[in-house]
């Protein structure tokens, strides 16, 4: 229906008309990157139906893959939409915090011992614990940014710097095993569903997320303080709350990654989990076409956003980049799409639009 | 100056603060770590150390006076020492070469991230981030595996030490060992009193002050407002470039994983140091009691045997938490 109408239009109004809409961007985006990889090798696509070393029947290939790492990234990019539409910062410590969040996990399951035989706790309460401490880191940053008004990424800098070394210390520096197979389940394949987990996880995540949006006032209040802080609290709302509790939604999502994490490989190591990811998930949000200086959101795009970040990563993978290299790549995406998506580029673009639309009428 | 003011301003407040909070540990450190600490040499290899950070710290107090952020240094850091370590080694390069390349680089981050945050108007923390990650990734695509420089120029002028006159000490065979300090702490020192020059006496450091300070009203008095923040950005990431170099100086190796973390070393000292997130406050000497703190605070976890990596981490993020705090509270009285 866009394109039908488009035709009507003039050059700048189609340029105000494509840019304006937020979903353009990421779909955009996918698009380019899936005609990339159709030129470049069509075996991207390829989807094969095997028996994985457990003896369960399982989907396997590239899109497999995207979906299941692109996961952890989509319940990231709830919390972090939210955070950053509220506080009109992000949060850097996500990767520090899913490393204390599956810490604790590890350490409930485990107990004392750092290889047991049964577990010393039931999953869910391991994951319960998890959720409570990490909404209480969760609730750290949001008091330093809400009450003490400290810009989102420099408070949320203390636990990306200590945040590791907090992990290691909850279990002593050991690195726990856990050998229950159930416990695998969560960031694997359940007997007899060949989809990955994560992706019910995050579809779970998402339908919550959406609910409160729909039932509740969070979404409109969130964008209200986002746009304008002072106006918001003349009208009765209470920013520092909704600021608060933004950073405590995305530490409840940050404990859900971190299950997906640690069960993906039933240990954890502390310096190397989740490393990076906090670039993934601002990358995500931006990509969605959020203002990452707050305001409004849109939860979809951001989604979106996370699963393209992860057919991006798994291009690159594919085409043998290391993993070291990748940051790199990924840097570059960032500039390009907040360099189009500045102010001042945006009214270059809609100037030269304009100019044009008017030679072709005179 | 001092007697027109009859109380402390909030820079002043916070610069005594930190001063304040530097000696107390410092003593603290002699009373409970034992004699270890009144040796000078023990001082002055703090210094030797910290010299890359101590200049990486001067380039980002520069950048937060003027109200941006610069998270890119550590990764230029360590692209840095890369770039230079294969030019010597596998290039044949000589020193000068290598110091060319050191400010290129510095140059190059320094003039796209100003671009980016000034004339397009891009958050400066999204920038640096980007251009952190691009350090990172660069680095390992340059080389990936560390290595050790073997180049005969360099590693005569890495071994150039400094002997500083009447502040040896007789080490544990009773042998008397001068006191020394590498280059690098030289070139460090160099750079805080050329920059504490700059900030406190030429019109391109008041004019950093004003644009961090009110970039509004600093438009309004016929400040060039963009060109002032480009110019933080470039003094920023050359002052990297040089840190780089220094840094290389000190560890001779080339490696993805050098100075990690630098970047948040380095905002901790300035923030420490007294200067505001907020722009406009801050002060060159406060950094550098900023930098001298927070050296001296690991140096003190690892010599009282917390020496796993955890606690430094987590100290240092305890004081940057303690001061950001206080600058809170101190904003907050401001208000009022």
């Amino acid at each position: 229906m866009q394109t039908k109408k488009a035709n009507k239009l003039t050059v700048s109004e189609l340029f105000g008309k494509l840019l304006s809409q937020q979903i353009f961007i990421p779909i955009a985006a996918l698009l380019l990157l899936a005609i990339f990889n159709l030129i470049a090798d069509p075996s991207f696509y390829k989807i094969t139906y095997g028996i994985n070393s457990a003896g369960a029947p399982v989907l396997s290939g590239y899109l497999m893959t995207i979906l299941d790492y692109g996961s952890e990234l989509a319940i990231l990019a709830v919390g972090m939409t939210l955070v950053t539409a509220a506080s009109g910062g992000q949060d850097i410590s996500v990767g520090a915090t899913i490393a204390i969040a599956g810490s604790v996990i590890l350490r409930v399951l485990c107990g004392t011992n750092s290889r047991p035989d049964t577990l010393q706790a039931p999953i869910i309460v391991a994951f319960l614990v998890a959720c409570v401490v990490a909404m209480i880191f969760g609730a750290f940053n949001g008091v330093l940014v809400a009450y003490f008004k400290i810009q989102p990424m420099v408070a949320t800098l203390i636990l990306f710097t200590a945040g590791r070394s907090i992990a290691a210390w909850i279990n002593n520096n050991e690195l726990p095993i856990i050998s229950d197979p159930v416990f695998s389940y969560f960031g694997g394949f359940i007997p007899g569903i060949p989809i990955p987990t994560p992706f019910f996880i995050a579809a779970a995540v998402v339908a919550v997320a959406a609910l409160a949006l729909k039932f509740t006032n969070l979404g409109l209040y969130t964008q209200a303080v986002g746009i304008n802080e002072s106006s918001s609290r003349l009208n009765g709302l209470n920013p520092a709350f909704i600021k608060f509790l933004s950073f405590v939604i995305l530490g409840l999502c940050v404990a859900v990654a971190a299950l997906i994490k640690v069960s993906r490989l039933s240990s954890i190591n502390y310096s190397v989990i989740a490393k990076d990811i906090e670039m993934d998930a601002i990358l995500a949000v931006a990509l969605g076409g959020n203002a990452l200086s707050g305001g409004k959101f849109n939860l979809t795009a951001s989604i979106m956003g996370a699963y393209v970040i992860q057919f991006l990563t798994t291009t690159l993978y594919k085409f043998n980049v290391q993993s070291d290299a990748l940051p790199a790549y990924k840097a570059v995406v960032v500039i390009f799409l907040v360099v189009i998506s500045s102010s001042v580029v945006r009214d270059y673009l809609r100037n030269i639009g304009s100019k044009i639309s008017k030679k072709g009428v005179a | 100056m001092q007697k027109k003011r009859k109380t402390l301003t909030d820079a002043n407040l916070l610069l005594t603060i930190t001063i304040v909070v530097f000696f107390l540990m410092y003593i603290g450190a002699i009373l409970f770590q034992g004699k270890g600490f009144l040796k000078p040499q023990t001082f002055f290899n703090i210094l030797n150390a910290n010299a890359a950070l101590l200049i990486l710290s001067c380039g980002m107090s520069v950048v937060m006076i003027t109200g941006g952020i610069d998270i890119s240094v550590g990764g230029v850091t360590a692209l840095v020492s890369m770039c230079c370590a294969v030019y010597l080694d596998y290039h044949n390069g000589n020193v000068l070469g290598a110091v060319a390349i050191a400010l290129a680089i510095g140059l190059a981050f320094g003039i796209v991230q100003g671009f980016l945050v000034a004339y397009l108007d891009i958050q400066p923390f999204i920038v640096s981030l980007a251009g952190m990650f691009f350090a990172r990734g660069m680095t390992t695509i340059v080389n990936t595996n560390p290595f050790n420089v073997a180049n005969e120029e360099f590693v005569a002028l890495k071994n150039v030490r400094i002997i500083i006159p009447g502040m040896g000490s007789l080490n544990k065979l009773g042998k008397y060992v001068n006191a020394y300090v590498e280059i690098g702490v030289i070139i460090a020192i160099l750079v805080v009193i050329i920059l504490f020059c700059v900030l406190k006496w030429t019109r391109l450091g008041r004019f950093f002050y004003a644009v961090g300070g009110n970039s509004q009203s600093a438009l309004m008095l016929g400040i060039n407002v963009k060109r002032t923040k480009f110019l933080s950005h470039l003094l920023c990431s050359l002052l990297a470039g040089i840190g780089g170099f220094v840094y290389f100086m000190h560890v001779g190796s080339g490696a993805a994983s050098h100075a990690m973390g630098a970047e948040m070393n380095a905002i901790a000292s300035s923030i420490i140091g007294g200067t505001m997130l907020t722009g406009g406050v801050g002060n060159i000497i406060g950094t550098f009691f900023g930098v001298l703190s927070l050296s001296t605070i690991q140096n003190i976890v690892s010599s009282a045997g917390l020496d796993q990596a955890w606690w430094t981490g987590i100290t240092i993020a305890a004081m940057l938490c303690l001061f950001l705090v206080i600058q809170s509270v101190v904003m907050a009285r401001k208000k009022k």
